[in-house]
C-alpha cells in the first residue's frame, strides 16, 4: 500500500506538526461538530429519543389510538412490569414461556455453533489440505444471506414432505411434523424411558406461574428446526473468528510439541485451546448476545406456534404490541430483554478489555511473522 | 521453508507410520470438508432445483436437485401473480439511498472523531460505542413510536431515513482514518485547503478499502433488513423484498403450498448478495476479523 511512502513524507516537515495555530483550532471545533451533526441527528432521533418514548409508553396502557403523549392515555406506573413477574395471569405465563423457550434455545445454539465453528476452523486451517478457501467461503456464505430468504428455504426443508424427513426416511426414521409438533424434547426423552405421566410433584406448582413440568419440557420439536437453521447460518461467521485466533498460534509451538511426542488431542487440548481462549470467550459471549435477539426466523417460520413453544421475548414483545395492541406491555417486555442483553454485553466488553490490557498486543502480532517462508 | 519438517529418518518403520498417519489425516480432512460443504451448500442446490420444479414434483422428490419436468411456471407466477417487481423496486431504492447515506455520513463522522479536535469528541465517541451495543430487536416498538409521532410512518421516508447512519460504520471509518498518516492532510491544510476540501479530495481517496468495506456492509445490511420494514410501513405498496417474502410465506398466496414459487422468490432475493459476496469476498472476511485473510 501507499502508506509507506506517506510515512516517509510524514517525517519530513519536522517534529511536532500536530500543534497548530489557534485560528485553525477554532475552525476545527466548528467543522468537527458540523461533520458529526448528521449522525447525531439520525441516531438521536431514531435511536435515543425512541428509547425514551418507549420507556414512557411502557408505563402506560396505550392501545395505539392517537398519540401516547397526551393526558388521555392511562398511566399505570410499573404495572406492565409487575404483571410479567408477580401477577398470575396470561401475560406472565406467556412471558415466562418465552423466557423458557429462549433459555433452551441459547443452551443448544451457543454450544453447538461454537463447537461447529471451532471444528470447521481447525479443518480449514490445516496446512496439509488444498481448496480450503473454497470451503471457507462455502461455510461462510449462509451468514451473509437474508434471514427471511433462508427461513423460507428451511420451511421447505423441514416441511412434512420436505428434504429433512426424506433424509430421515432413507435412514428408516419416520420424521415428525416439525412445525406442528409442540412436544418438548426432554418430555419425549422421558417418554422414551417410560415416564409418560408426569409425577404430581412436578405438576402441582413451580416458579413464575409455570409448573416445574413445563419448565423442564426442553425445546419443542418445532424449536429444534429453528435452532438447526440458526446454527447453520451463524457457524460460518464464528468460524472466521476462530480462524483469526488460530493464526495467532505460532506454527513453531505446534511443531515443538509434536517433536516432544504430544498426541494430536494433547496438542489441541494443551496448546491450541489455551492459545485461542480469548477468541473462544468472544464467540461464546457474542453467541449469547445474538441468541437472545432471535426474531426474524420466528416471525417467518412459526410465529410463536405451535402451542407457544417457539415464542421468544423479542417476538412476544412484537406480538403484544402490534397484534394485541397492548403497546405498554410490549414495550415493558422489550426493556426486560434489553436489560438481559446489556448485562451480557457488559460482561463481554469487560473480558475483552482484560484481554487487551492483560497481554502485550505487539507481542501477539509479531508471532505471525515466523510463518513467512 | 526455514523449518526442517523431516529429521533424518530414525528407522524406516517409524517413517512409514508417519506417512500412513499423514495420509489418514488428509483423507479425514477432505472427508470432513466435503461433508460439511454439502451440509452448507446443498440447501441452496435444493432451493435452485425446487424453484424450477412443478408443485407435485417438489412435494414428491424434496431431496432431488433435478427438476422433472423442468418448468419456469414458478418464476412466471412470481412476476405475474405477486407484487415481486414492486418489492424489488422498493428494495433497490432503499438499498441505494441507505448505502449512499451511510457511506457519506459515517465517513464524515468517522473523520471528525479520528482527526478533528473539538470539544466533546471523547464523549461522542463513547456514545457511539454505547449505541453499538443497543440490540436492534428491542427497538421495534420505539421506532414505530417515533415514526408515528413524526408523521412519517408508512412512507418511504420512514423506510429510509432512520437507517441513513449507523454507529458500527462510524466506528469502522474512525479506526481506518486513524491508521493513515496525518502529514498529507496537513500539507493540504497548510496550502490553504478547507477542512471539508481536505477530507473530500485528499483523505477520502486514500480510504478506498474502508469505503468499499462500508459500502458492501451497508448494501448487504439494508438489502436484507427485515425488522425495520416491519415496523415502519404497513402499506403493501411500500414492502421491500424481505417484507414481501415474509408476507408470501404467511399465507397471502391462497391455496396450496406453492413451494417452487416461494423458493424461487427467495432465490431471486438472495442473488444480488451472492454476486457481491463472490466478487468482494475478502471485504466480507475483513469485516468478521481484522486482516487475517490468508489463503
Amino acid at each position: 500500500m501507499a502508506t509507506e511512502t506517506l510515512t516517509a513524507v510524514a517525517t519530513a516537515p519536522g517534529a511536532g506538526p500536530r500543534r497548530r495555530r489557534g485560528g485553525v483550532r477554532g475552525n476545527e471545533n466548528l467543522a468537527g461538530w458540523l461533520f458529526v451533526t448528521p449522525v447525531i441527528v439520525i441516531l438521536g432521533l431514531f435511536l435515543l429519543l425512541p428509547i425514551l418514548m418507549a420507556l414512557w409508553v411502557s408505563l402506560t396502557d396505550w392501545n395505539g389510538q392517537g398519540s401516547p403523549f397526551t393526558g388521555d392515555v392511562p398511566f399505570v406506573g410499573a404495572h406492565n412490569y409487575t404483571q410479567l413477574f408477580t401477577e398470575d395471569g396470561l401475560a406472565r405465563r406467556d412471558f415466562m414461556t418465552s423466557i423458557r423457550n429462549n433459555i433452551y434455545y441459547v443452551a443448544i445454539v451457543v454450544p453447538a455453533q461454537t463447537v461447529l465453528a471451532l471444528g470447521l476452523a481447525l479443518v480449514v486451517n490445516n496446512r496439509m489440505l488444498k481448496g480450503k478457501s473454497f470451503f471457507r467461503s462455502a461455510f461462510y456464505f449462509p451468514s451473509v444471506t437474508s434471514s427471511v430468504a433462508i427461513s423460507v428455504v428451511f420451511l421447505f426443508l423441514f416441511a412434512n414432505s420436505g428434504a429433512v424427513n426424506a433424509l430421515l426416511g432413507l435412514l428408516g426414521i419416520d420424521g415428525p411434523e416439525w412445525f406442528a409438533d409442540s412436544r418438548g424434547v426432554l418430555h419425549l426423552l422421558l417418554g422414551a424411558i417410560g415416564v409418560d405421566t408426569p409425577p404430581a410433584a412436578l405438576t402441582d406448582g413451580g416458579p413464575f406461574g409455570l409448573t416445574w413440568w413445563d419448565w423442564l419440557a426442553g425445546p419443542s420439536v418445532a424449536m429444534i428446526s429453528i435452532i438447526t437453521l440458526v446454527v447453520w447460518t451463524t457457524s460460518g461467521t464464528f468460524m472466521l473468528m476462530f480462524l483469526a485466533g488460530l493464526q495467532n498460534v505460532p506454527v513453531t509451538l505446534d511443531e515443538a510439541s509434536t517433536l516432544d511426542g504430544a498426541s494430536r488431542w494433547q496438542r489441541f487440548r494443551h496448546v491450541t485451546l489455551p492459545m485461542i481462549r480469548p477468541t473462544t470467550f468472544l464467540v461464546l459471549t457474542l453467541g449469547m448476545i445474538g441468541s437472545w435477539q432471535v426474531f426474524d426466523q420466528v416471525y417467518v417460520m412459526s410465529q410463536g406456534d405451535p402451542a407457544k413453544t417457539t415464542l421468544t421475548p423479542a417476538y412476544l414483545s412484537y406480538r403484544t404490541a402490534f397484534r394485541d395492541f397492548d403497546y405498554g406491555s410490549g414495550a415493558a417486555i422489550s426493556f426486560v430483554l434489553f436489560l438481559i442483553i446489556i448485562v451480557l454485553t457488559l460482561i463481554q466488553r469487560r473480558a475483552l478489555a482484560e484481554r487487551d490490557t492483560g497481554r502485550p498486543r505487539r507481542g501477539r502480532r509479531r508471532r505471525r511473522v515466523p510463518e513467512r517462508s | 521453508m526455514a523449518v526442517p519438517t523431516d529429521r533424518p529418518a530414525a528407522t524406516p518403520t517409524r517413517g512409514d507410520q508417519r506417512a500412513a498417519r499423514t495420509l489418514a489425516t488428509r483423507f479425514l480432512g477432505y472427508a470432513t470438508l466435503v461433508f460439511f460443504g454439502l451440509v452448507f451448500l446443498y440447501p441452496f442446490v435444493i432451493q435452485i432445483g425446487t424453484a424450477l420444479k412443478t408443485e407435485s414434483d417438489a412435494a414428491a422428490n424434496p431431496l432431488s436437485p433435478f427438476p422433472d419436468p423442468l418448468t419456469l411456471a414458478g418464476f412466471e407466477r412470481i412476476f405475474a401473480g405477486t407484487n415481486f417487481p414492486l418489492w424489488l423496486g422498493n428494495s433497490l431504492l432503499v438499498t441505494v439511498l441507505v448505502t449512499l447515506g451511510r457511506v457519506f455520513f459515517d465517513s464524515l463522522a468517522g473523520y471528525a472523531l479520528a482527526r478533528l479536535r473539538f470539544a466533546g469528541r471523547g464523549g461522542l465517541f463513547a456514545a457511539v460505542i454505547a449505541v453499538m451495543a443497543v440490540p436492534g430487536v428491542v427497538l421495534l416498538i420505539p421506532k414505530f413510536l417515533v415514526l408515528n409521532q413524526l408523521g412519517i410512518y408508512n412512507s418511504y421516508a420512514g423506510l429510509v431515513v432512520p437507517l441513513l447512519a449507523d454507529a458500527a460504520g462510524v466506528f469502522i471509518m474512525k479506526q481506518f482514518f486513524e491508521s493513515i498518516p496525518v502529514s498529507v492532510e496537513e500539507a493540504a491544510r497548510i496550502d490553504g485547503a478547507s477542512i471539508f476540501r481536505t477530507f473530500w479530495s485528499v483523505v477520502l481517496p486514500m480510504a478506498k478499502p474502508a469505503l468499499i468495506t462500508l459500502t458492501i456492509l451497508s448494501f448487504q445490511g439494508s438489502w436484507n433488513e427485515f425488522p425495520h420494514s416491519l415496523v415502519s410501513v404497513q402499506d403493501p405498496d411500500l414492502f421491500t423484498l424481505p417484507r414481501g417474502l415474509a408476507d408470501l410465506v404467511s399465507g397471502s398466496l391462497g391455496s396450496g403450498t406453492q413451494y417452487p414459487l416461494k423458493l424461487g422468490a427467495a432465490l431471486l432475493a438472495t442473488i444480488p448478495v451472492a454476486i457481491i459476496f463472490v466478487m468482494f469476498q475478502r471485504y466480507f472476511v475483513r469485516d468478521a476479523n481484522d486482516g487475517s485473510d490468508k489463503g
